[in-house]
């Protein structure tokens, strides 16, 4: 998947991402915060995360789920998918021995004044019928092969 | 509670804490990233195609905040770091021991590579009345960090909303 070379001419409105499935462990909620630079305990000391959070253990952190994200929206773009912007709301936390699974729809296809391809991608973390975190990305992508919006710079850069 | 003290109605819209990280962009923490992840994007792994796309090495885009995100431990430091620091003003300043962030926002500029050494800011933007939430009572605030290369070009702002809570009994 990674190595994908989407361009906007394939993408259109109401495509579905494939989706991401992954077991939670606890390694992968400590691998995540210390990747993150992220020593807040309630990351990795689940006696801290639930007696002082009220949690039911330790939980995945806001840093590592933007890498998820980022890493699920790539795998569709390829490489030549530049994120442009990423609003997420975390509803629940994420624990070990979750199954979280993402998945994502195309909300819209346009290209901007500057000739910038844009898709904007409505992604969902769930973990069963619970959603634990909504993310909204625009991510730029090349408007036919050849293009490559990481050359973007300045003025022809509106994210 | 509910009247938000003088010195912190003073902080909104203010730049607080501008900073240069203590150190530069760099590929291991870049590999640690993208492992804690999975993420085999070639950008980060094969240098041809990297040349090819970005002209050479970036840092993936998310990882924005983990360069200014101090070690755990450095000498003639007394005790450790925080990160967004006004969050963590707010939360003693208003007398809220537990916090949550709710909502972040990221919006990307130029691309970072190892080597950058970024400066960064935060900027109060709101802070709201006490709720009551399932957590506790507390207060939502808002804040941005922004950030830039050594050059001065925009790398990116991220926008993290936070809940600072009571639990209660």
């Amino acid at each position: 998947m990674a190595d994908a070379r989407l361009t906007l001419e394939q993408v259109r409105p109401g495509d579905r991402l494939p989706e991401l499935a992954v077991d939670v462990s606890a390694t992968t909620v400590v691998l995540g915060a210390m990747a993150s630079r992220d020593w807040r305990p309630m990351h990795h000391d689940k006696d801290f995360a639930v007696e002082r959070n009220g949690t039911r253990d330790i939980f995945l952190n806001t840093p590592n789920q933007a890498a998820w994200f980022e890493r699920y929206l790539t795998d569709w773009t390829g490489p030549a998918g530049r994120l442009g912007r990423m609003k997420f709301r975390m509803k629940d936390s994420v624990f070990p021995g979750d199954r979280m699974v993402f998945r994502g729809v195309v909300e819209k296809v346009a290209t901007d004044a500057t000739g910038c391809g844009w898709a904007d991608v409505a992604v969902q973390l769930a973990v069963g019928e619970r959603v634990a975190t909504e993310c909204a990305a625009r991510v730029a992508i090349p408007t036919q092969e050849g293009d490559n919006p990481w050359r973007r710079k300045g003025e022809r850069w509106k994210p | 509670m509910s009247e938000l003290p003088a010195e912190l109605q003073g902080w909104i819209g203010q730049k607080r804490y501008e900073q240069e990280g203590e150190f530069d962009v760099e590929r291991g923490y870049v590999f640690t990233s993208c492992a804690s992840v999975q993420n085999g994007n070639p950008l980060f792994w094969d240098e041809k195609i990297a040349n090819q796309l970005t002209d050479g090495w970036i840092a993936p885009p998310t990882m924005l905040s983990v360069w200014f995100r101090p070690h755990y431990w450095a000498p003639n430091r007394s005790g450790t770091a925080q990160p967004l620091q006004v969050h963590f003003d707010l939360k003693e300043k208003l007398g809220l021991p537990e916090a949550i962030m709710t909502d972040n926002t990221i919006v990307f500029g130029e691309p970072v590579r190892p080597g950058d050494r970024l400066r960064t800011w935060q900027v109060l933007r709101s802070v709201s009345e006490p709720k009551r939430t399932k957590l506790g009572v507390g207060r939502f605030w808002v804040i941005d960090v922004e950030y830039v290369n050594q050059r001065g070009e925009w790398v990116g702002t991220e926008t993290y909303t936070g809940f600072g809570y009571r639990r209660e009994a």
